[in-house]
């Protein structure tokens, strides 16, 4: 019935003037030029990794915690095997849980945070009171125990990610729903009839939708770091190589006490870089997520 | 006799954006000039501008002269040649300031006596802590409060009170100049009708000039002896309050008059 | 003085509390099934396995098993550890104080380090200083809490060897007196305290930043150099004081970043506290003790808001008079 009525295209969230346009942030700076070229340099590796690997990763050899040489430009494993090799093939896991655990965080947050912004009373109450409770638990912990109960995979990994993270985006999106909801021009589309799927979709999430975009490249970072402690702690996924594993190993064979630096340094320190780069990312849009950060003059 | 303040030039900046544009003032020792004009005209900038409080990344030029009543030519105050260092001797000595709003213009966690005592402790050469005291019971008294207002938080104030702590903080080093911006607009009318009648007893009493800024005319016509209007960071117009009252030359002048509101009138130049 | 805000947040607290209770009941019991995973063990016959379901008590209905949880938590009886045989609560007790030593002194240090280079930082906007600061604030929070332990234990257990690469104590020792045992703990603290600080450390200081940039925009901060106080007294005195109370509060919705951090300093270092506890358990699949361990995590969490929460109440006044 409502389809007849046409409401006109949805109004655009107010550009300030001076207002930096995605562009500008990530290539218009060097910091996003650099963010930019550090995560493009991960997602190739996350692609080509295993073309480039000089060696098979999981080959095993006598040449164990061997120091680099030209045969092995960052030493060897416990097992023998190539560290440089999994370094490289390391980055498709963390790449493909983060940038996936995001997403799908994103999604579920952003839902809730629609529906309980959008519709209000007792939805709302109810899945306020949920989020809450998710924010208020630690996040570690909870995966902990969930992928413990599951059996270990990236799929597994990616869920309990996704689902331990949600609630962060649900709240801010929540908020800005709040705001949008008594514009003027969701009044309006109201008064003409419009059905509330259809002012949610051409009104409420496209002025959101800057917010979530924001939220999720920090998101991202989170799901990183937090595949890579669940790695770490022995709940990755036993038959993909990462560098959280490539930790696990060097730690539960002895390889700090060794001295074998050229075994530990290099896997954190790419964690640290993608995450750095992802975060500093996330950092060039802050003021999207919290309006209040724009610019002042300093005070003295 | 010398002007107390003497402003001749004056021009603010943020890169290219002008604020203020050659802004030429004088202030008679003793005398109540309101600055007038809309929201963004330069107003409080020129009056930060005074104090040199603007923030580093403004640029400020153009001369700023204070000259005390019974000091010589060599004893004048070139603000506009001051250091920092050298600004803080004459701020709230020489020149103070009362801030619109006065929500937030006292420290939310500390207690109004002891931000009144930090002023006076900062300039006062000597004297102990119950002379200290013994001074901010007499601010407070001056400005119509009890003693024990002293002892409260700036919360648990109405904003009436909160207006006349400022003033009483604003006088505490016994200033020549207080600087007041909008300093009843968050106050109902009543209210604003007191704080003005106060400021009016307290320049009567104590000899005080006064800059008064508004945007609102008709508080101007109250206290002021002179009124100077300004648009878009340039001054536009000033003269005595009846001249420009009566005889308004320019028409942003006059626009600004023709917005205030007249009981049982239309709304236009009807003012008598 | 009472305060009416104070007691909401208690109750929030102790609400927030029972459903982490009824949360946890429903998490394992209904998600994973103990005598599942003991049945695992080859050749378990149905009659083995009835057993054990009848032992815990899973052959009651929910409701009975629900109230026996409750019972049993209030009770401090949490079960018995499948790997050591001792009970669950004995375990957290003699595991508790070590994390409490590790994280009390981490997340202290981190306040008092992170908050000053804030203030630093807030002051020096935009200048070098500002920009290095954040850039190494950005660069220890990406950096995963267990890398930086082993480098740590790489430069000062290893490479340099002056600092010992794990446990709480020298072992096989017999300390003269309390004080030489505690040094001797100390010792063993540092790197381990090190690495927690360096994790929290870029999380206050972001924080604490951004506090104090926005506080320094108030208009009480002008009026205060309008009195002609020197820009250092402005600062100290009247920035900080005010930029501290948002620093509280969000430091304390981070905390679950805290408890994460613990779990995988403790392992490093092999640390005694609940961290390594829940290390051994996720391992040997000690569900008992994972149990134990979240309920404690959790609930570590949620009295560490409410602390915030008190914290708060002492520091602002504003909040006195609710």
């Amino acid at each position: 019935m409502s389809g007849a009525v046409v409401l006109g295209a949805p109004e655009p969230a107010p550009v300030e003037p001076g207002e930096l346009t995605a562009r500008s942030r990530l290539l218009g700076t060097w910091r996003g030029r650099f963010s930019l070229s550090v995560l493009g340099f991960f997602i190739f590796l996350a692609i080509f990794g295993n073309l480039i690997a000089p060696d098979d990763p999981t080959a095993s050899s006598l040449d164990i915690l061997a120091k680099p040489s030209w045969a092995h430009p960052l030493g060897t494993t416990e097992q023998g095997s190539d560290v440089f090799s999994q370094l490289l093939v390391g980055a498709r896991v963390s790449i493909v849980v983060g940038f996936a655990a995001a997403l799908i965080s994103s999604i579920l947050g952003t839902t809730v945070g629609l529906a309980g912004g959008y519709y209000g009373g007792w939805t709302d109450r109810i899945l306020d009171a949920v989020e809450n409770w998710f924010l208020v638990i630690p996040a570690l912990p909870l995966m902990i125990v969930l992928a413990r109960l599951l059996d270990p995979s990236l799929t597994v990994l990616i869920a309990v990610i996704g689902l331990t993270s949600w609630a962060g985006t649900g709240r801010i999106v929540r908020a800005q729903v709040f705001t949008l909801r008594e514009r003027a021009f969701v009044e309006r589309a109201r008064a003409l009839g419009a059905k509330d799927r259809y002012i949610i979709r051409t009104h409420i999430l496209p002025n959101t939708l800057p917010l979530i975009f924001a939220n999720t490249v920090i998101i991202v970072a989170v799901s990183i770091l937090a595949e890579a402690s669940l790695a770490f702690l022995g709940l990755g996924d036993p038959t993909k190589i990462s560098w959280g594993s490539m930790l696990e190993n060097a730690f539960s064979s002895g390889a700090p006490s060794a001295g074998a630096w050229w075994y530990v340094i290099p896997p954190g320190l790419c964690i640290a870089l993608l995450v750095f780069a992802v975060s500093l990312i996330g950092y060039l849009f802050e003021d999207v997520v919290n309006p209040r950060l724009r610019d002042e003059d300093p005070a003295f | 006799m010398a002007p107390l303040l003497e402003i001749r030039d004056l021009r603010v900046t943020r890169g290219a954006h002008v604020l203020v544009d050659g802004v030429d003032l004088d202030l008679a020792p003793g005398e109540a000039l309101g600055l007038a004009g809309e929201s963004g005209c330069g107003k409080t900038t020129t009056a930060l501008a005074v104090m040199k409080l603007l923030s580093p990344a403004l640029k400020q030029e153009g001369s700023i002269v204070m000259r005390l009543p019974g000091k010589g030519p060599d004893e004048q105050i070139n603000i506009h040649k001051r250091t920092e260092a050298g600004m803080r001797q004459v701020r709230w000595r020489h020149v103070s300031l009362v801030f619109q709003g006065a929500m937030n213009s006292l420290d939310p966690v500390q207690r109004v006596e002891h931000q009144i005592t930090e002023a006076i402790e900062l300039h006062a050469r000597g004297g102990g802590t119950s002379q200290f005291e013994a001074r901010v019971a007499e601010l407070l008294e001056m400005v119509g409060l009890t003693a024990g207002i002293g002892r409260r938080y700036p919360h648990e104030l109405s904003g009436g009170q909160r207006q006349r702590v400022m003033i009483a903080l604003a006088l505490a080093c016994k200033p020549s100049l207080v600087i007041a911006d909008e300093p009843t607009t968050a106050l109902d009318v009543i209210m604003q009708a007191q704080i003005l009648e106060l400021l009016e007893q307290l320049r009567e009493d104590l000899g005080l000039a006064l800059i008064l800024i508004s945007h609102d005319l008709g508080v101007l016509a109250e206290t002021c002896d002179r009124i100077a209007v300004m648009s878009e960071g340039k001054l536009i117009e000033s003269g005595a309050v009846e001249q420009i009252f009566e005889h308004p030359e320019h028409e942003h002048t006059r626009s600004l008059l023709a917005s205030l509101p007249v009981i049982g009138g239309e709304r236009g130049l009807g003012l008598r | 003085m009472t305060s009416r805000w104070l007691a909401a947040k208690t109750g929030a607290a102790v609400l927030t509390l029972v459903f982490v209770l009824i949360f946890n009941f429903f998490l394992f019991r209904v998600m994973g099934d103990p005598t599942t995973q003991l049945a695992r063990l080859p050749n378990s016959s149905p009659e083995e396995i009835a057993k054990l379901r009848a032992d815990y008590g899973i052959d009651k209905p929910i409701t009975g098993q629900f109230a026996d949880y409750i019972g049993d938590t209030l009770t401090l009886d949490l079960g018995i550890s499948q790997r050591s045989r001792e009970t669950v609560w004995d375990e957290i007790k003699s595991a508790l104080p070590w994390t409490l030593l590790l994280v009390g002194t981490g997340t202290a240090l981190a306040t008092l380090i992170g908050a000053w280079m804030g203030v630093m930082a807030a002051s020096r906007r935009g200048t070098k200083t500002d920009d290095g600061l954040l850039g190494f604030s950005l660069f220890t929070y990406a950096s995963p809490e267990y890398w930086i332990g082993i480098i740590l234990i790489l430069i000062f257990a290893v490479a340099i060897p002056i600092l010992p690469a794990g446990q709480q104590v020298d072992p096989g020792i017999e300390f003269s007196s309390f004080f030489a045992e505690a040094l001797n703990v100390a010792e063993h603290m540092i790197l381990p305290v090190a690495a927690m600080t360096l994790m929290l450390l870029g999380q206050y200081f972001l924080i604490m930043r951004s506090s104090m940039v926005d506080v320094m925009t108030e208009d009480f901060i002008t009026v205060k150099r309008a009195i002609g106080l020197p820009r250092e007294r402005v600062i100290n005195r009247h920035a900080v004081p005010n930029a501290l109370l948002p620093l509280v509060t969000l430091a304390a919705i981070q905390f679950g970043a805290v408890v994460g951090g613990a779990i995988t300093i403790e392992t490093i270092f092999s640390w005694p506290g609940l961290g390594q506890l829940t290390f051994d358990a996720i391992n040997t699949k000690d569900f008992p003790v994972l149990q134990g361990t979240f309920l404690v995590f959790s609930i570590g969490v949620i009295l560490a808001n409410l602390l915030a929460d008190i914290l708060y109440f002492f520091l602002d006044p504003r909040v006195q008079a609710r």
